[in-house]
């Protein structure tokens, strides 16, 4: 009798503690998405709309478009956008990471369940060959074999020098901008593991055996060098050499 | 800002120091050139200054070649050499310039002298003309034994190489070839998102004949533009194209799929070494660039796997053109 | 102490006359060699005191440097295509299946003692080259050393830049690594384009369509190393012949004329000066070879015909030619449904191509353009300002180039600057045909204006 008193107590314990708990995880879970409302409401419905179906000529709909989505474009600083239109190039993000969760919240709440959520990259079981051989076949073509950005008729792939593998992963699910999009059955998370593998041991630290990488940008760079250090310091030991000494 | 030009003018003559040696002519003074025409002797510092330079490379070039021993890494070597090479560079040019008699001399130039020789070998290689009457007759002739023999050598080269027919046979696409990835494994379709971009080859072909590969892209199937002949050949939206670009053969790595279209440009494939662009969406139509032919296509078809197999041999040539290759819309 | 030309010594006493130089490094040479007058002549050879006749000495130099780094790597370099799985300290390699000429590459960057440095050192060095005989045609140009009587030296000199190119082209094309396969695709591109021969004679150097056959790079590696330095060496000795024969030319001065020359002898001084040149040009490329990365072909990775990467260039010579390959608007020609000019010939051949042209044609434009009817032979050398017209013609030609050559890097300006790349090509298109008229303009003004003040 007593030890089914002493048991029903406990689980009356449990049960009100766990209630408790869970209400205090909704209402926490209820201040993020007004918090993130009231943001969107500020810098966002401008262009995407209060509804998020987007307004035509000014942004895209956000319905569907999945947690890694607002994550990239939020933590990459592209977005909130000055003016509409233009893709804006890597900034500091304007928002805190609390604001930036809240934002996800909110769009994730309004816009209904759809895109790719964020995913979880680890470089460190990504293996780097791997990733340099996926990173030529899928990603040089715009960025660059070594990620130094790249250019196209009304395109600009960014520098990948300051990505986080996070928005590696990103990137590869959404294809935000001009960007093509992989899914997880074209390339595995350990597959996205492997290019972010290359991004931070590469891209972000090459090994630079053979001494200043000049940007790692290839041919340009070399020539400038030829020309205007090579070439001005030639120029003046001919000036030197010249002519006979004057006393 | 004709005073503008004509500073911009001195800037660029004292510049280039073209203007330097040419001081106006001064008055003529005997043979006018100048004076210090031997000098000898040098400087309290100079000697000491060469001899250690001098010492300084040796060592330095000792150096290297320790450091070549140990397998130093490449600064290091670079350093070594590069600065024993520079200490023996300048021991070198202060040697020539403060130690070592210095002389301005005047030489005669032996082209400015009476010709005579140079003009009895002339008429010892005209003689070879005398008597001879129908001169035109025999110039045209050897002309004729010269291109014989020109011909007579290049001829036989151009047979060494393979015929250019070759050009044409580079491609395994046929219907019912499966497409494989770079790791020979089937392509299906339900792994290319919306906006997927994938390089694929024929099964059990050279992957790297010209012929082989393809990029396959996902485009929505409402947008499509193609001709009336092919509209077949995408199912659900998927589109298949020779990777290898039809200006210069590089390979077409770059492809713009923009989330939204009003506010970018729209779908293209790009080369990345000339920036010819092709509309995925027609037929791969060249709308920017050098390119002027589009991609060859290749139909696709699913099979019971849902896998990508092609529906027959690709539109048109691979990669650039030659003499007689087949026309724009091949 | 040295025997008189045409006199042959009967011997007198030669016990003595050893005696008396026993421990004389030159008398035993001397004794022994018995050198004619030309010795001496050479060593009295006078070289005019001014910096600029030393351009073309930089790019002797930079040559010599490009033979004994070569002949090093030559011992270490595999042609061949031949696939290979590469193992070594570079992680993202270890393990790749590579042609056995990019693994032997990746072999003298990481194995090889020293073998980093040495590639690094050539690869420099031919960069430097061509920056040497730019310069030193630039001198040439705007001086007019070209004149009566040393068309045929300028034409040689003309050559051998036109040599020295393809020589850097095929020599990064090599490697095998991702740049220099697409910057073969290109060439192929291209050879293929000429009308009539160009895929007879495509298939026949690459042993077949693109990528080649198994003899292509040997092939390659044998006109490398071989044909194309003996015939740069050949003509770097017909150039100082036909150099040495009229004597320097000299700019004009107190006491020059044309039938002298005023400077310094080869020896000693010159000779000390020039050989601390040698050095100098040798050290500062080292110094670049040990510092400045250049061509890390293991950051290209690997070519594969499908692979390419955006801002791929060439070696800096080659900018002018990718830059005309992309300002050409798409026009091929046809006819019945076949291609008949194919449009990388434009650019890539039709454009060098008259641009060599222009080059060798420069002398002839002198005496029936710049200086009409001028048939005199000329040592004394002019300024830019001397003749506006010429200078006007020479400044308008190189623009020319120019705009070309920059319109081959417009992309990676496009990244610096936000510029957009349609926008650059229109530029680029517009500048072709408007830069060279106002350069003359200006260089005319500028040169008749600086003349006029002495």
């Amino acid at each position: 009798m007593r030890r089914t008193l002493v048991a029903l107590a406990c689980a009356l314990v449990v049960g009100v503690a766990a209630v408790a708990w869970s209400t205090r995880d909704v209402s926490a879970q209820a201040t993020l998405v007004a918090r993130g409302a009231e943001l969107y409401a500020q810098t966002c419905s401008d262009c995407h709309g209060a509804d998020l179906r987007g307004l035509p000529g000014r942004g895209p709909s956000l319905r569907g478009v999945g947690t890694a989505a607002t994550d990239f474009y939020l933590s990459t600083g592209r977005m909130p956008l000055a003016r509409p239109g233009i893709e804006p190039p890597r900034a500091d993000p304007v928002f805190g990471p609390r604001d930036i969760q809240a934002l996800i919240a909110y769009v994730a709440q309004r816009g209904g369940p759809g895109g790719p959520a964020i995913p979880a990259v680890d470089p460190a079981r990504g293996d780097v060959a791997e990733g340099r051989r996926l990173f030529t076949d899928s990603c040089s073509g715009c960025h660059q074999i070594m990620g130094r950005g790249g250019a196209a008729p009304g395109l600009v792939a960014p520098a990948l020098t300051d990505v986080t593998p996070r928005q590696v992963g990103e990137a590869v699910r959404v294809g935000p901008y001009l960007m093509p999009r992989f899914g997880a059955r074209q390339l595995d998370d350990g597959q996205v593991d492997s290019i972010a593998r290359y991004v931070t041991d590469v891209v972000q630290d090459p090994p630079d055996r053979g001494g200043w990488g000049i940007g790692h940008l290839g041919p340009v760079a070399e020539g400038a060098i030829a020309f205007l250090l090579a070439g001005s310091v030639l120029l003046l030991i001919t000036r030197l050499v010249g002519e006979r000494a004057r006393s | 800002m004709k005073a503008l030009i004509a500073r911009l003018a001195v800037l660029v003559g004292v510049l280039r120091g073209v203007a330097h040696p040419t001081a106006p002519p001064a008055p003529d003074q005997g043979d006018g050139v100048d004076p210090r025409r031997y000098e000898t002797g040098s400087p309290a510092w100079a000697e000491p200054l060469v001899a250690g330079l001098l010492i300084a490379a040796g060592a330095l070039l000792t150096t290297f070649g320790v450091l070549i021993a140990a397998d130093a890494n490449t600064q290091l070597l670079g350093l070594a050499l590069g600065l024993g090479l520079a200490a023996l560079a300048a021991g070198l040019i202060i040697a020539g310039r403060r130690v070592a008699p210095r002389e301005t001399a005047v030489e005669h130039r032996p082209i400015a002298e009476p010709r005579e020789e140079q003009r009895a070998l002339e008429a010892e290689l005209r003689r070879a003309g005398d008597g001879v009457s129908r001169r035109g007759l025999l110039t045209a002739a050897a002309g004729t034994a010269g291109v014989g023999a020109i011909t007579a050598a290049a001829l036989p080269l151009t047979a060494l190489g393979p015929s250019p027919a070759v050009l044409d046979e580079t491609s395994r696409w046929r219907d019912g070839i499966r497409l494989v990835d770079e790791d020979d494994q089937p392509v299906s379709a339900d792994a290319l998102a919306d906006g997927a971009f994938l390089t694929a080859f024929p099964e059990g072909a050279d992957k790297r004949e010209l012929g082989s590969p393809i990029v396959v892209v996902r485009v929505a199937p409402a947008t499509l533009r193609l001709p009336a002949d092919r509209r077949g050949w995408a199912p659900e939206g998927l589109l298949a194209y020779s990777k290898i670009c039809t200006h210069a053969g590089c390979a077409v790595s770059l492809f713009r799929k923009p989330i939204d279209e009003e506010l970018s440009s729209p779908p293209g494939l790009v080369c990345p070494c000339h920036y010819s662009t092709f509309d995925v969406r027609r037929a791969a139509k060249p709308v920017f660039g050098p390119a002027s032919r589009p991609l060859p296509q290749l139909p696709l078809k699913l099979d019971a796997e849902r896998n990508l197999v092609a529906a027959g041999p690709l539109s048109g040539s691979v990669g650039p053109a030659w003499w007689g290759t087949k026309g724009r819309h091949a | 102490m040295v025997g008189d030309e045409g006199t042959p010594r009967v011997t007198s006493r030669p016990a003595e006359h050893e005696q008396e130089h026993e421990h004389d490094p030159v008398a035993f040479v001397g004794d022994r060699v018995r050198s004619s007058g030309a010795l001496r002549a050479a060593l009295r050879y006078v070289f005019p005191d001014h910096w600029s006749f030393l351009l073309g000495e930089l790019a002797l130099y930079s040559f010599m440097v490009l033979v004994a780094t070569g002949a090093f790597l030559a011992l270490f370099f595999h042609a061949s295509s031949t696939e290979v799985v590469w193992h070594g300290p570079y992680a993202p390699l270890d393990g790749a299946r590579v042609s056995g000429a990019y693994a032997s590459a990746l072999d003298l960057s990481f194995k090889v003692p020293g073998g980093l440095l040495l590639r690094q050192t050539h690869h420099w060095a031919a960069l430097v080259f061509l920056v040497a005989i730019v310069l030193h045609l630039l001198r040439i140009f705007y001086t007019a050393a070209f004149r009566r009587p040393r068309e045929i030296n300028y034409m040689i000199g003309v050559t051998l830049m036109g040599v020295a190119i393809l020589e850097g082209y095929v020599g990064y094309s090599l490697l095998d690594d991702l740049l220099s396969g697409m910057g073969l695709a290109i060439g192929n591109g291209a050879a293929l384009s000429i009308p009539g021969v160009g895929g007879g004679l495509g298939t026949l150097i690459w042993d077949g369509p693109f990528p080649g056959g198994d003899a292509f790079l040997p092939r390659l590696l044998f006109v490398h190393v071989f044909v194309l330095p003996a015939l740069i060496a050949i003509l770097i000795a017909v150039h100082l012949t036909l150099i040495i024969r009229p004597h320097h030319t000299q700019f004009a001065g107190p006491g020059r004329r044309e039938d002298n020359v005023v400077g310094s002898p080869l020896w000693p001084g010159y000779a000390l000066r020039s050989l601390g040149l040698f050095a100098a040009v040798a050290g500062l490329l080292v110094l670049l070879g040990g510092l400045v990365q250049i061509n890390p072909v293991w950051e290209w990775g690997p070519y594969q015909p499908w692979l390419g990467e955006n801002g791929a260039q060439p070696d800096w010579y080659l900018g002018w030619l990718i830059g005309a390959l992309r300002l050409m608007p798409n026009l091929e020609v046809h006819a019945f449904g076949r291609t008949l000019v194919p449009n990388p010939f434009f650019g890539g051949l039709l454009f060098p191509t008259v641009v060599f042209m222009v080059l060798y044609a420069w002398p002839w434009l002198e005496e029936r353009v710049f200086a009409r009817g001028d048939r005199a032979h000329h040592h004394l050398l002019d300024r830019p300002r001397d003749n506006p017209r010429r200078t006007g013609f020479a400044t308008a030609f190189l623009t020319w180039v120019a705009v070309v050559f920059l319109a081959g890097s417009a992309d990676r300006a496009f990244l610096a600057f936000g510029v957009d790349y349609e926008l650059q090509v229109r530029i680029f298109r517009v500048l072709f045909f408007v830069a060279p008229p106002i350069a003359y303009v200006i260089a005319r003004r500028a040169a008749a204006e600086l003349r006029r003040r002495g």
